[in-house]
């Protein structure tokens, strides 16, 4: 009886396994996504993982330059800016088309922002759209003629421009959101290099090159994007040749593709920033002197070798250096010199009172948040400084952090990742950003002069001007440090060696359209 | 048999009302909401506060509760906020894929599992018994998403000969052979422990069957042994496996939870994690629902074959 168990399980298993498994077909990439795409309504999303499918099937008023985080005109040929910073005119592109030929032109432009931002607009039911906030300083949009579309803003706002390259700001058909109103998500239409072809819910979502793509049809035929959420899977996938390319490959998985000749590795640093929020208003962190003391006491060099494995880099400051053109070279970051931190403490008077740390156990962008914080108390402790950490799931977490640490802790991870320099110091570390005021300025900092060069550089239009305000701003913040500076986070991703052309933006973004794979 | 069905059917109304109750009231009490999760870092309480009022949540519980009820018995479970699709398109795709795992696993595990229990009781202390044994307890003490992840490790990425994940193949396939082949590994994995479970049990049963005197009577009578095993004992024996693999039935939906994860088969295991940790009310909702109702029908299945099995029980 068991021998003819054996038997038939033997013979059950060679009939169901085909060995000719293996290769992905040329010209079609299979890209491994972390998560099902939510929606492919660029308005209605705002994850990543839904921005990497995005970016190839729309294209926006603007986008960002090959390799940086500065604009260039994409369905707008060019613009011009009001003296007063609030009036935008978009010269558009002429002869483009959306996927199901309908003309692109200031109609749909005018269509686009006005679903999204009025909501007697007959559209707006086909929402909720979350990140409409980047355009609330819209006032206006006006089709002034068919080439021609004005946006009039209610003041002066910088980031505008880098918004609009967002995917917020993608430009979906309105056809299309005629015809399919709630369900336009699932039947995306753009103008951009791919066009949607299938979505077959949680196993894949195909699109397939635009041959009439006006900036040039793509080389892929079609590109895959298969949804693979647990992590040992996706590397099981790639090292299996299901995969021709990963994205956010786990630290520990990323020397094992580097060994191997039949992988590339990518590295690209983002606009990323993660920090500890410190207390300002109340317990030990009020102080600067042991606010720099956390700053100098945390090796920041060993978390991002030895934790992060050498995904990230160590922070000098509140921006992120992705930003290149806004970013101080000047800044240093804080060295590791846990004597110093002693002295500062001694000095300061700290009396070693409870640290309350909060720490969270996953979430967006947080890295390896349990074994940060748990280093970072370690360093801590090492300087004489007594820290209790808390641990909540993410959600849990932001609902005690977002509204304040006061009464709460002392001190919060946090990370962020933002498409503008004006986002994060705008919405965390201004006096007008505290909780109650509807801002992420979590552990009340306030310095008037920080206040001042953010408000100047928000509505400055010039990019050189704004830069040397930014500048400034990042000097005073790190000698205030209201946070302790931690990581950059390197966005990663492996390709198969067949895949050209592929290259990693700073906007984390996964722009395919001069991918190749013969 | 009819009226005691009917019976039984119409006692799972109140279970499933009352579990729809639960489901709502855990989901109302776990800290964040679907407007957080959906904002991530950009969770001001003016942003929360309007896509929840986008959302319809920004009604009292009672009211959202109510109003729940009211589409459901129209057959309208709602529409997801992360997948922004209707739920019960999700909820029916999802279930069938976790029906076909379950499904085979399930078969899988009562084949083996009996099988197994059957030989071990027959050849008591003997060498099979003793193999039996110990296979069956490392079948029960292994992790199945560990040992998900060693099948894969040896099976798609060394020698190359089954899909490390997914239903179907990406290009090409979506035929019967197509899902066998993507089915094996993670029906296999999820049927280990349960086969352990049944084996254990049958073994138990035969062997308390096996000392009865009506198999003493049986045997004297001067039947062959091998009727005496299969007709006699085994029938016997069944009656009090079969519960067992009822109530297995559900262990193997909850274990498909690990299984679709690590597989990244499309069921509404996978799918439910998802949607709990989105705070997708409604997504969890309906395939709270739909679970809970396979596993009463699964119970009832079991129940029904066993009065039919068993005299004493009419």
């Amino acid at each position: 009886m068991k021998k003819l168990l054996a038997a038939a399980i033997t013979a059950a298993a060679m009939l169901l396994a085909s060995p000719a498994l293996s290769q992905t077909p040329p010209n079609v990439l299979v890209v491994g996504q972390i998560a099902e795409p939510k929606s492919l309504d660029p308005h209605a999303v705002t994850a990543v993982n839904d921005f990497r499918i995005l970016v190839n099937v729309y294209d926006g008023l603007t986008r960002y330059k090959d390799a940086t985080l500065e604009v260039e005109p994409s369905l707008a040929e060019s613009w011009t800016i009001s003296d007063d910073g609030k009036t935008y005119t978009f010269k558009l592109r002429q002869g483009v088309a959306f996927h199901d030929g309908t003309p692109f032109n200031a109609e749909a432009v005018k269509f686009n922002f006005d679903r999204m931002l009025k909501e007697d607009h007959p559209f707006h039911d086909t929402g909720p759209f979350p990140l409409a906030f980047f355009f609330s300083a819209v006032k206006e949009v006006a089709a002034v003629d068919e080439a021609t579309v004005e946006f009039k803003l209610k003041e002066p706002y910088a980031p505008f421009l880098s918004n609009l390259a967002y995917p917020t700001g993608l430009m979906v058909s309105p056809a299309a959101v005629e015809q399919y109103g709630k369900d336009f998500g699932r039947h995306p239409t753009g103008t951009g290099a791919f066009k949607f072809a299938e979505w077959d819910a949680n196993a894949k979502l195909v699109v397939t090159r635009n041959e009439d793509y006006w900036d040039g049809a793509p080389p892929l035929e079609a590109v895959i994007y298969r949804p693979i959420t647990d992590a040992n899977t996706r590397i099981a996938e790639m090292l299996s040749g299901g995969l021709d390319v990963m994205v956010e490959v786990p630290p520990d998985s990323l020397q094992q593709f580097r060994d191997d000749a039949a992988f590339t590795v990518y590295e690209q640093a983002g606009p990323h920033v993660w920090f500890l929020i410190l207390n300002m208003r109340e317990g030990p962190f009020a102080k600067k002197e042991i606010r720099q003391a956390a700053n100098y006491a945390i090796n920041k060099k060993a978390l991002v070798d030895n934790i992060l494995q050498g995904t990230a880099e160590v922070a000098a400051g509140p921006t992120p250096p992705a930003f290149a053109w806004a970013y101080n070279e000047a800044l240093e970051p804080y060295p590791y010199d846990p004597e110093k931190a002693k002295q500062l403490l001694a000095d300061a008077g700290y009396g070693g009172e409870e640290l309350i740390f909060y720490v969270t156990e996953g979430g967006s962008g947080m890295l390896d948040p349990i074994a940060m914080g748990t280093a970072i108390q370690a360093d801590l402790q090492a300087v004489g400084m007594k820290v209790k950490i808390e641990t909540y799931e993410w959600n849990t977490f932001l609902g005690k952090v977002n509204p304040g640490l006061e009464g709460k802790a002392d001190m919060a991870e946090m990370a962020w990742m933002t498409n503008d320099p004006d986002t994060l110091p705008f919405l965390t570390l201004r006096t007008e950003a505290m909780p109650d005021k509807g801002g992420f300025n979590s552990g009340y900092y306030a310095n008037e002069k920080v206040d001042e060069l953010l408000d100047k550089a928000r509505a400055a239009t010039d990019q050189d001007e704004r830069a040397k305000l930014y500048k400034e701003m990042q000097e005073i913040v790190r000698e205030d440090a209201p946070w302790v500076f931690v990581a950059n986070w390197k966005q990663n991703a492996v390709t198969g060696a067949t895949v050209e052309n592929f290259k990693l933006q700073p906007s984390f973004f996964l722009m395919l359209q001069d991918v190749a794979k013969p | 048999m009819a009226a005691y069905i009917a019976k039984r059917l119409l006692a799972a109304i109140p279970v499933l009302f009352g579990l729809s109750i639960i489901v709502f009231l855990i989901m109302a009490m776990i800290p964040g909401d679907p407007a957080t999760a959906i904002l991530g870092s950009y969770a001001t309480p003016e942003n929360v506060a309007r896509l929840n009022a986008d959302l319809g949540l920004d009604k009292s519980l009672p009211q959202q509760y109510l109003i729940w009820l009211g589409n459901l018995l129209q057959g309208d479970l709602g529409r997801s906020y992360a997948l922004n699709r209707p739920v019960l398109d999700e909820v029916l795709e999802r279930f069938s894929a976790t029906l076909i795992l379950a499904g085979t696993a399930l078969v899988l595990c009562s084949i083996l599992g009996l099988l197994a229990g059957v030989i071990s009781a027959v050849r008591q202390y003997g060498l099979a018994d003793k193999l039996i044994t110990v296979l069956v307890l490392i079948g029960i003490s292994t992790p199945s998403f560990w040992l998900g992840l060693l099948l894969i490790l040896a099976f798609a990425v060394k020698i190359r000969l089954f899909p490390a994940s997914g239903m179907y193949a990406i290009y090409g396939g979506g035929d019967l052979p197509d899902l066998l082949h993507h089915l094996f590994l993670p029906a296999l994995t999820l049927a280990v422990v349960a086969t352990g479970v049944i084996a254990r049990l049958t073994r138990t049963a035969m062997l308390e069957v096996l000392r009865q005197d009506y198999i003493r009577t049986a045997r004297a009578k001067g039947l062959t042994e091998r009727r005496v095993i299969y007709r006699h004992a085994f029938k016997a024996a069944l009656v009090s496996v079969i519960p067992v693999i009822g109530i297995q039935a559900g262990f193997v939906l909850g274990g498909a939870v690990y299984i679709e994860t690590v597989f990244q088969w499309p069921g509404i295991g996978s799918m439910l994690v998802n949607a709990i940790s989105t705070r997708d009310l409604l997504l969890v909702q309906g395939g709270v629902l739909v679970v809970a109702a396979t596993y009463v029908l699964f119970n009832l299945a079991a129940d029904v074959v066993q009065t039919i099995l068993d005299p004493r029980l009419r």
